[in-house]
């Protein structure tokens, strides 16, 4: 268990509910869900979800923190906004979604395997850098995500197509050394860690009392 | 107004009729056949000259009835509004050219159907007198508000605001009812957010500065006599003291009774006082005097409440309730918010199946309470386990699907509302019906409904002392087109009594019912019928020499209008009447008759239409349809262009109820082929405007089997149908049907 995990869970008891409002992006919004499963029905990936967005909410008004955090269902959302817009308490139930695996994943509970959880964690690896995707870099680094045999597969029935943007000078080889940055990549960087402390301050905020 | 008949007949060739039909063939047939006086043709007779030539015959004394062959009688009625004569109309607009192609083929058989119409007509006007109010009306203007709970209250101000002074009869000895009880109520303005304070207390104030308003405390009504206009009111008091008041209308706004929580052992009622109803949580606050509620087992600090939805409610278990009181779940927020207003730091848990919040504000209300942090679980309770510290909720989540449970100190019970409608005139009729529909049982929630109850009304009445319920023991009427009507003239049911609501709903019932109560005592002192008749001065009287005292009349009259006298003859009681004619059709020797309604009006329609012979291959089919309903479908039909049967002739009837068997067989004897009768839903969820006449007819016209086969014909030649205002498309499709039943069947063998 992370420590901030730890801490979490002393802090809020069973009070997995408030717990989503003070933590969570829009988190306030869950306790408005009034159960209809508009959102869940309008999901186009719905019936792939263990629990869709309608769900998710009443679990976490019935207190399963563990459940919640630890499931896969919130990294099934693929922004397609359908459920906000039919939303008739007008919950912003994508941002939620996203906001739930955000911090899951800042306690160390979410999913290690699940697919979107690692491509999230590759684009940012790459993205950190340099302040601009390397495609090249992060293409291969998908295609050997699970293991060096599926990559290499994945590798040779890509190649055609790999060539075709190298003739067409869609793709450059030389990004593999280096690869293109920001004009400031200093000041990029000193703006993740800015952002870093903004929010640890805001869990802090709610540390003292809840 | 002459004594002796002078028959007019006024036909108009407007509208396409003139290009259509022969009007000099259809002159003739009225003076000829129809017997008219005269018949004056005219090319527009609805506008001001059409209408001038027909009042100018009325003041010169030259007819006495009127046959005016244009369009439906349902339209143009203001153009034709003749006073003092009596007027049939023949439809041929709807009823013929309109439904009927134009071409040379059809014109023969359109122009018959034409003719048809008129001589029909003519016969009609024949058998009709104008009518005139009898003396039985008499204005009185002061009304009976029965029950001084938020509706009565409300009803007496504002029937008194109107200039119609209103007595309050209250069985306690304070006004407020229910109400009285509450804390707070559910909001009535935006933005709906909080508990509102109760109207109680101004409503009493306005009472008591209001001379329009007389108020009896500690009194009941011992009885109800008479009719709109003239009901005689006996007051007593709990002393025993009696007064008698007239009054024209009565309001009856007794209310509800809170369900029995002892019937709920399952929820801890009645082990724990840590297990309470809505009600009693009122009173908890109430006593807790702006202080914070305790646990009332041991004065505990209250830190979670749990609200149990729909507590033997909306269940089929014995005993429970089968409805939803409607007003629950809005109740259940407004306590939340109680606790929450107080102490955000208490945990407030609703545990419902459907959250529902009926009213304006209520949507805006629930998600206040969302936002208070109120938590809202799907789930149905099975059972409370009380504890020495706390109790167990024990339930299942109906989104997780899976069984739980949730701690409470307090446990507040969602139970519902019971009517204090009185006794139902019906109970034994309908218990001895349920049991006829063998293997399903009387609904078993209404057991409880039914208990020791006592009669509000009182009414003197031979058809009991109090209004007809429809379920659940709420007082009968029809919930979307007319909610207050009772099925006693007259007497207006409003607030609970008529079916669940709250607060809000129920000051608007009252203001409807003293609306309708105003209604009453002003048709009645005009001698004019009340809803749906509203205006007709007809009214039924029977011939007492042919009346063999049989009582079908007394009994079936939907509306309670006829009692007895000392020889046990019907006495018809002019201003109860709803003008229905039920009655009419009920009694086997056609004695009851209005001025302008009959057997004859209609019986003499039917015998004089031309009966082709049977190798005309011209069959003839009598539709018999309810005016309210089936007719303007059937001329909705006509302005849409549906075409039907040339072969049919539809008489407009008031009610299905008012159909004479007499009717059907005269139809057949004299060489129709099939007849059908057409009239409204008939069941709990009825569409009839008399509540019971399509019911009574469909009765009936079951046992016109028997009749069928003595006469050697086919079943199928009688139909009865149940049609809606809105089956355009249908009731042509019905007519069709049947003629192309005859043509399997073959024509009748009574031609003659
Ligand atoms: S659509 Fe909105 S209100 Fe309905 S279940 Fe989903 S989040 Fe809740
Ligand atoms: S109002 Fe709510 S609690 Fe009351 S019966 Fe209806 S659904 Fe149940
Ligand atoms: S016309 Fe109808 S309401 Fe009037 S007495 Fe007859 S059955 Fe009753
Ligand atoms: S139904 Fe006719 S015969 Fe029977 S009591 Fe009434 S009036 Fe008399």
């Amino acid at each position: 268990m992370s420590d901030m995990n730890v801490a979490m869970v002393e802090r809020y008891r069973n009070n997995f509910l408030k717990e989503v409002e003070h933590n969570v992006e829009e988190g306030d919004w869950v306790k408005m869900c009034m159960q209809c499963g508009v959102c869940s029905g309008s999901c186009p990936l719905g019936p792939y979800w263990d629990h869709p967005p309608q769900e998710l909410f009443m679990m976490i008004r019935a207190g399963k923190r563990e459940e919640v955090l630890t499931s896969t269902s919130m990294w099934m959302c693929t922004s397609c906004y359908n459920c906000i817009v039919r939303c008739p308490r007008e919950l912003p139930i994508t941002h939620i979604m996203h906001g739930l695996a955000h911090y899951a994943k800042r306690l160390g509970l979410a999913p290690k395997e699940q697919p979107t959880f690692k491509f999230s964690q590759h684009f940012w690896n790459n993205l950190v850098k340099k302040g601009r995707v390397n495609e090249l870099k992060l293409g291969l680094s998908l295609y050997f995500m699970n293991g060096l045999v599926e990559g290499i597969k994945t590798s040779l029935n890509m190649a055609g197509i790999g060539l075709g943007m190298l003739k067409t000078k869609r793709m450059s080889p030389m990004e593999m050394i280096g690869g293109h940055s920001v004009k400031d990549t200093k000041g990029f960087h000193a703006m993740l860690k800015k952002a870093e402390e903004i929010e640890a301050a805001r869990v802090e905020k709610y540390g003292k009392g809840s | 107004m002459a004594d002796e008949m002078k028959m007019g007949t006024y036909i108009c060739t407007g509208c396409g009729i003139g290009d259509r039909l022969d009007a000099s063939q259809m002159e003739m047939i009225a003076t000829r056949e129809g017997k008219a006086t005269y018949a004056k043709t005219h090319d527009f007779l609805c506008s001001q000259a059409g209408v001038d030539m027909i009042q100018a015959d009325i003041d010169a004394g030259e007819v006495s009835n009127a046959v005016i062959a244009a369009c439906s009688r349902r339209a143009k009625n203001e153009a034709f509004n003749f006073q003092d004569i009596a007027v049939s109309r023949a439809n041929l607009r709807e009823g013929v050219i309109w439904v009927r192609p134009d071409t040379d083929e059809a014109r023969e058989t359109t122009q018959e159907m034409a003719d048809d119409y008129i001589r029909m007509a003519c016969f009609e006007a024949k058998h009709m007198h104008a009518p005139k109010p009898s003396d039985e009306q008499s204005l009185n203007k002061h009304l009976l508000v029965v029950g001084g709970g938020i509706t009565g209250m409300t009803a007496a101000l504002e029937a008194a605001k109107a200039g119609y002074p209103a007595t309050i009869v209250e069985k306690t000895g304070q006004l407020g009812g229910m109400a009285g009880r509450l804390a707070k109520k559910i909001p009535t303005r935006s933005p709906y957010a909080n508990p509102a304070e109760t109207e109680v207390a101004d409503l009493i104030a306005e009472i008591e500065a209001n001379s329009n308003v007389t108020v009896c405390l500690n009194s009941t009504v011992a009885k109800t006599e008479g009719a709109p206009g003239r009901f005689d009111v006996e007051i007593a008091t709990e002393s025993g003291s009696t007064s008698t008041i007239q009054v024209g209308a009565v309001i009856q706004a007794s209310g509800f009774k809170p369900y029995d929580a002892n019937q709920l052992p399952e929820f801890a009622y009645g082990k724990t006082p840590d297990v309470v109803t809505q009600a009693e949580l009122e009173d908890l606050v109430k006593a807790a005097n702006g202080d914070a509620v305790k646990r009332p087992s041991d004065g505990k600090e209250i830190s979670e409440v749990v609200f149990v939805q729909c507590a033997g409610q909306r269940s089929d278990k014995e005993g429970h309730l089968s409805y939803c009181s409607g007003f629950c779940c809005n109740a259940s927020i407004k306590q939340a918010m109680y606790f929450k207003d107080a102490n955000a730091g208490i945990d407030t848990t609703v545990i419902f199946t459907d959250l529902r919040t009926p009213g304006s504000g209520g949507e805006d209300f629930y998600r206040s309470g969302q936002q208070k942090g109120v938590v809202f679980t799907k789930g149905v309770v099975s059972e409370v386990e009380p504890g020495s510290d706390g109790h167990t909720v024990k339930f299942k989540d109906l989104i997780l699907d899976e069984d739980t449970a949730i701690q409470a100190d307090l446990v507040v019970l969602a139970t519902g509302m019971l009517p204090n409608s009185g006794v139902d005139p019906y109970a034994a009729e309908k218990a001895a019906a349920a049991e006829e529909e063998e293997g399903e049982e009387a609904d078993k929630g209404d057991v409880v409904a039914t208990v020791d109850v006592e009669s509000i009304l009182n009414l003197d009445y031979r058809q009991g002392s109090d209004v007809p319920q429809l379920v659940h023991g709420f007082t009968d009427s029809h919930f979307i087109c007319f909610p207050y009507e009772t099925r006693r003239t007259g007497i207006y049911t409003a607030g609970p009594v008529r079916r669940p609501m709250d607060i809000a709903q129920a000051r608007e019932d009252a203001t409807g019912a003293a609306m309708k109560a105003i209604h009453a005592v002003e048709n009645a002192g005009k001698g004019r019928a009340a809803h749906p008749r509203s205006g007709d001065l007809s009214y039924p009287t029977f011939r007492k020499e042919g009346c063999t005292q049989c009582k079908r009349c007394t009994v079936e009259c939907p509306f309670g209008a006829i009692n007895e006298d000392e020889e046990r003859y019907p006495t018809f009681n002019e201003s109860r009447c709803r003008r229905c004619g039920t009655c009419m059709g009920a009694c086997p020797v056609r004695v009851i008759s209005f001025e302008n309604y009959s057997v004859d009006t209609v019986g003499a329609q039917i015998k004089n239409v031309d009966m082709p012979d049977e190798f005309d291959e011209k069959p003839r089919i009598l539709v018999l349809a309810c005016e309210n309903d089936a007719y303007p479908a059937l001329d909705m039909a006509g302005q849409n262009h549906i075409e039907y049967s040339a072969f049919v002739r539809v008489i407009p009837v008031r009610c299905l109820g008012s159909v004479n068997t007499i009717w059907v067989t005269d139809a057949l004897n004299s060489g129709y082929d099939g007849v059908i009768l057409m009239g409204c839903q008939k069941g709990d969820d009825y569409q009839c405007h008399f509540v019971k006449g399509s019911e009574l007819a469909h009765t009936r016209m079951s046992k016109i089997d028997d009749t069928l086969q003595q006469l050697n014909l086919e079943t199928e030649r009688v139909m009865t149908y149940e049609v809606a205002i809105t089956d355009v498309q249908r009731a042509p499709k019905l007519i069709n049907e049947m003629a192309e039943t005859i043509e399997k069947i073959g024509m009748s063998p009574f031609k003659f």
